[in-house]
C-alpha cells in the first residue's frame, strides 16, 4: 500500500472531473496496476464543489485518499485548488487550471473570492504548477476538453508514456469527442517541457 | 477478464451472470446507476417503475413466475418498498429474488442517514454487504442462490462509498436458467392469517438455519495485531484495513450474523471493537449475546467514516483539515433552470412552500430562499392541506411545489385526498419532462422507456382533471409575469387547484439561445437580477457581468431589469 499514488481531483460539477478520473483509472488498467477510484454523484453535481479519489498502486485498499497523503491535487479551478491544498503530501504537487468560477456566495455579494491564491499557497508551502488549461482546451478544439488537457500534464509530471496517455483517452472517451480530447491532452503533455 | 467497474455497474454485471430476468427500480442516488447499466443487457428485461413500491411487487410477481428478479433503491426507497418486503418474506420465493439498497451515510444526497440494515432483521430476511466492486458481483449472484436456497427474498446492501467507487472485477459468462412453473398454492402466495400464520412458522424455522449456518464464505478474519480486534464490514473494512494493524473480523453476510465465529474471533483477541457507519446494529447483537465489545461509544453515530477519522478515533492520529478561509460552493440550480423563475415568484409573493425531494429542494437555499419544508417523496402536497385542515393563518399563502416524477411517484394519491377531503390548496407541478436530480432518467411523463424506446406519455393535465381538481394551468416556467398572475389566482381560488410550471430541464436541451450580456451604459448596478441566484450573472469589482460560457440564454434575468440592461445575445 505504501507504493499507492494519490490524486485527488477537485473541481465544480459540470467541469467534467468524473472523465478525467476514469481516464486514470484506464491508464491503470493498461499498466496493470491496482487501482481504486471514489466518485460521489447526485446533489453535488449542480456546481457544487466536487472530488474524485483516484489510488494507484500495487495493492490499494480504501478507495479514497486521506488528508495529507496526496500526490498530486489536480484543481480545475483556483478556489478549489486553494479549498483541497490540504490533502497534499509535504512533497505532493498542486496542478491548478488557471481559471477562476464565482461560487454563489460571490456571484450574490456576500463573500469576495479569494484574492492571490497563488501567493496563499506558495505562503502555505505548497508546490504548485498553474496551467491555462481553458485556453490550451479551447485550441485543441473545445472549452471542454480541460480535463484531457489537466490529464496530459499529470501525465507528463508522473513520467506516464505519452501513447499510455493516449490509450487511456482512447479507451474512456466517447468516440464523437474523441479527436479533440486526444488534441487536448497533447496539449497539455506537451506544455510542461 | 478484469475490468475496472463502479461497483453499482458490478451489481448490474452480476445480475446479468446471475441469469436474472426481470429488474424494476425507481432511481434514487446511490443506486441510480445499477438500473442504467442493467439495461444495458438485452438478456434482461429492465424497467423504471413509479416508485419504489411498485419496483418491489414487479420483481415479487417476476420471483412468483419462475424467474430471477431484483429491485434496486436508495435507502429511504426501502420505506417506500417496505409493505410488498414484509410479506415477500412471508411467501417466499420461485425464482430468486433480491432488493439492493443503497444507503447514504453523511447524506451526499439525501434527507436522512437512516440504516437498512434493520429492515433486514424486522422483515426477516438474508442481507449481504460487499465491500468492493469484485466482491458486489460475487455476492449478488450468492444472494440469488441463497434467494432459492433459503425461499426468501435477499436484500444486498451498498453504501454511497461502496456503490461509487471503483475497483477490478473478473467479468464471467451469464447462466441462463429455465424459468420455473409457477405452482398455484394458497398456502404460499396468498397472505391471509390462515396462510401467513403457516408462513410465518417456515420464516423463522429458515432464519433459524441460516443463522446456525454461520456460512463461511460471507466472513473472513485477518490475523494482525492480537491486541485489537476490529468487526467491521462493506467500505469500512477498507479504512480499517489501512487505518491500523488490528486483527479484523469482516462481515459479510450483515442479518443474520455469525455470531458464534464473532465470539471465537473475540477470544483470540485482547480488546474487541465493532466499527460500523450509523447504527450500532452489530455491536448491539454482540452484546445482546454476551460479547463485550465497544464500537458507538468510540464512532459515534454521525456520518460517514474514513482512513483518516478511524486512525483520528482509535489513535488520537489527526490528519490535515482544510485552514483556508474559503468561501462555500453549494450545489446551485444550472444557469437556465426552469425551477429558477418559479422560486423567485414564490419568494416575492412571501408565500409558504411545502416542498418536496429533487433539485428544487435547492430554492430552500438563498438568495431564492422559498422553500419551507421538506420531508420526503410526495410529502409537498400532504403537507399543504395539512395546513389548509389545520386552518392554519398561512393556510391562503401555502403552495405545494413538486417535480414530474416525484409527483408521479407519490403526489397524486395526495391530490385524490385533497379532492376528496375538500381541500383548497394549490400544487405546483414543475415539470422540467425528466428526472433530473438523480441524473437523466425518464419517467412515465417522458414518453420513453429506459432503453429509450417510445412509448405512452402520462397527460399530466388530463390526469389531474381525471381525478377531480377543478383548476389546472398550464404555465411557462421561463415567464415570471404569468407565473405570478397565476400563481396568485389559484391561491386565492378555494378549490383544490394544479399549475403545471412548463420547461425542460436546462441540462436536457442540447442546442440554447446566444448568452445574454450586459450593457454597461445602462446598468445602474442595483442588483436585482442577482436575485435569482443565476450561477451566470456575477457581480465582481462592482460590475454585474454575465458569463458567457454558462448562459443559455433563458432570459428569466431579462424580466428583472427595469432598464432594460439586459440585452438578447446575438
Amino acid at each position: 500500500m505504501t507504493d499507492a499514488i494519490n490524486v485527488l481531483i477537485v473541481g465544480v460539477g459540470g467541469q467534467g472531473t468524473l472523465l478525467a478520473s476514469r481516464v486514470l483509472g484506464a491508464a491503470a488498467s493498461i499498466l496493470g496496476k491496482d487501482c481504486k477510484l471514489s466518485e460521489v454523484h447526485g446533489m453535488s453535481q449542480r456546481g457544487g464543489s466536487v472530488v474524485t479519489h483516484v489510488r494507484i498502486g500495487s495493492d490499494i485498499a480504501a478507495p479514497v485518499v486521506t488528508p495529507g497523503e496526496a500526490d498530486y491535487v489536480l484543481a480545475f479551478e483556483k478556489l478549489e485548488a486553494l479549498r483541497f491544498a490540504y490533502y497534499l503530501k509535504p512533497d505532493g504537487v498542486l496542478l491548478i487550471n488557471d481559471q477562476e468560477i464565482m461560487p454563489m456566495p460571490v456571484i450574490t455579494g456576500v463573500k469576495e473570492y479569494p484574492s492571490d491564491i497563488y501567493g496563499k499557497l506558495t505562503a502555505a508551502g505548497h508546490k504548485f504548477v498553474s496551467v491555462p488549461a481553458l485556453e490550451l482546451a479551447e485550441k485543441a478544439g473545445t472549452a471542454k476538453a480541460v480535463n484531457t488537457v489537466l490529464i496530459g500534464v499529470l501525465a507528463k509530471l508522473t513520467g506516464m508514456e505519452y501513447s499510455v496517455a493516449e490509450e487511456a483517452v482512447r479507451a474512456a472517451v466517447k468516440p464523437k469527442f474523441l479527436d479533440v480530447n486526444v488534441a487536448a491532452l497533447k496539449a497539455g503533455y506537451d506544455y510542461s517541457k | 477478464m478484469k475490468k475496472l467497474m463502479l461497483t453499482n455497474e458490478a451489481v448490474a454485471r452480476g445480475a446479468f451472470e446471475a441469469g436474472v430476468k426481470v429488474v424494476s427500480s425507481y432511481p434514487g442516488t446511490p443506486s441510480t446507476e445499477i438500473t442504467e447499466f442493467a439495461a444495458g443487457y438485452r438478456e434482461m428485461y429492465v424497467e423504471w417503475a413509479p416508485n419504489e413500491k411498485v419496483a418491489t411487487e414487479v420483481a415479487v410477481g417476476a420471483s412468483a413466475a419462475g424467474v430471477r428478479s431484483m429491485c434496486c433503491m436508495k435507502h429511504v426507497g426501502v420505506n417506500v418498498a417496505a409493505d410488498p418486503l414484509f410479506t415477500a418474506a412471508y411467501t417466499g420465493v420461485n425464482g430468486g429474488m433480491v432488493l439492493v439498497v443503497a444507503d447514504d451515510p453523511a447524506m451526499h444526497s439525501s434527507q436522512n442517514e437512516q440504516d437498512s440494515r434493520f429492515y433486514a432483521r424486522s422483515a426477516h430476511v438474508p442481507m449481504l454487504e460487499p465491500a468492493d466492486s469484485a466482491e458486489a458481483k460475487d455476492y449478488l449472484k450468492r444472494a440469488f442462490d441463497l434467494s432459492e436456497e433459503y425461499d426468501t427474498p435477499v436484500m444486498l446492501r451498498l453504501t454511497t462509498r461502496s456503490a461509487h467507487a471503483q475497483s477490478y472485477v473478473e467479468l464471467e459468462e451469464r447462466v441462463e436458467r429455465d424459468p420455473k412453473p409457477f405452482v398455484k398454492d394458497v398456502s404460499k402466495w396468498v397472505m391471509m392469517p390462515a396462510a401467513a400464520r403457516g408462513r410465518h412458522l417456515k420464516v423463522e424455522d429458515r432464519e433459524k438455519r441460516l443463522k446456525a449456518a454461520e456460512l463461511k464464505e460471507f466472513y473472513h478474519v485477518e490475523t494482525r495485531s492480537k491486541k485489537q480486534g476490529i468487526v467491521t464490514l462493506g467500505a469500512v473494512y477498507q479504512y480499517v484495513k489501512e487505518a491500523t494493524d488490528a486483527s479484523i473480523f469482516k462481515v459479510g453476510m450483515v442479518y443474520p450474523l455469525p455470531v458464534e465465529a464473532i465470539r471465537k474471533f473475540a477470544e483470540s483477541v485482547d480488546e474487541l471493537i465493532v466499527c460500523e457507519e450509523l447504527e450500532p446494529f452489530i455491536e448491539n447483537q454482540l452484546k445482546a449475546n454476551g460479547i463485550k465489545c465497544r464500537g458507538k461509544e468510540i464512532f459515534g453515530l454521525q456520518g460517514e467514516f474514513s482512513t483518516a477519522s478511524v486512525r483520528e478515533k482509535l489513535y488520537g492520529i489527526k490528519a490535515p483539515v482544510s485552514e483556508a478561509d474559503v468561501p462555500a460552493r453549494p450545489p446551485v440550480m444550472c444557469a437556465g433552470c426552469p425551477h429558477r423563475g418559479v422560486f423567485y415568484v414564490l419568494n416575492k409573493l412571501k408565500l409558504n412552500v411545502c416542498g418536496d425531494i429533487g433539485c428544487y429542494t435547492l430554492g430552500a437555499n438563498p438568495p431564492l430562499s422559498a422553500l419551507d419544508l421538506c420531508v420526503c417523496m410526495g410529502a409537498s402536497i400532504g403537507m399543504a392541506h395539512g395546513f389548509d385542515k389545520a386552518d392554519s393563518p398561512l393556510k391562503r399563502k401555502t403552495v405545494a411545489v413538486i417535480g414530474d416524477s416525484t409527483f408521479i411517484h407519490s403526489g397524486i394519491t395526495n391530490v385524490i385526498n385533497q379532492v376528496y377531503n375538500k381541500g383548497t390548496s394549490t400544487t405546483v407541478i414543475l415539470d422540467n419532462s425528466i428526472t433530473g436530480m438523480t441524473g437523466h432518467q425518464d419517467n412515465p411523463a417522458t414518453g420513453k422507456r429506459i432503453t429509450g424506446e417510445a412509448t405512452a406519455k402520462l397527460d399530466l393535465v388530463n390526469l389531474c382533471r381525471a381525478i377531480g381538481v377543478e383548476s389546472v394551468r398550464v404555465v411557462d416556467a421561463y415567464d415570471l409575469a404569468e407565473v405570478e398572475k397565476v400563481v396568485k389566482e389559484e391561491i386565492a381560488n378555494e378549490t383544490v387547484s394544479v399549475i403545471i410550471a412548463r420547461r425542460p430541464c436546462a441540462l436536457l436541451t442540447k442546442t440554447y439561445p446566444p448568452a445574454f450580456g450586459i450593457d454597461s451604459e445602462k446598468c445602474i448596478k442595483c442588483r436585482s437580477c442577482l436575485r435569482i441566484g443565476c450561477p451566470a450573472i456575477e457581480y465582481i469589482g462592482g460590475k454585474v457581468r454575465i458569463n458567457k460560457e454558462l448562459c443559455v440564454g433563458c432570459g428569466v434575468c431579462k424580466q428583472l431589469c427595469r432598464f432594460d440592461a439586459i440585452k438578447e445575445g446575438r
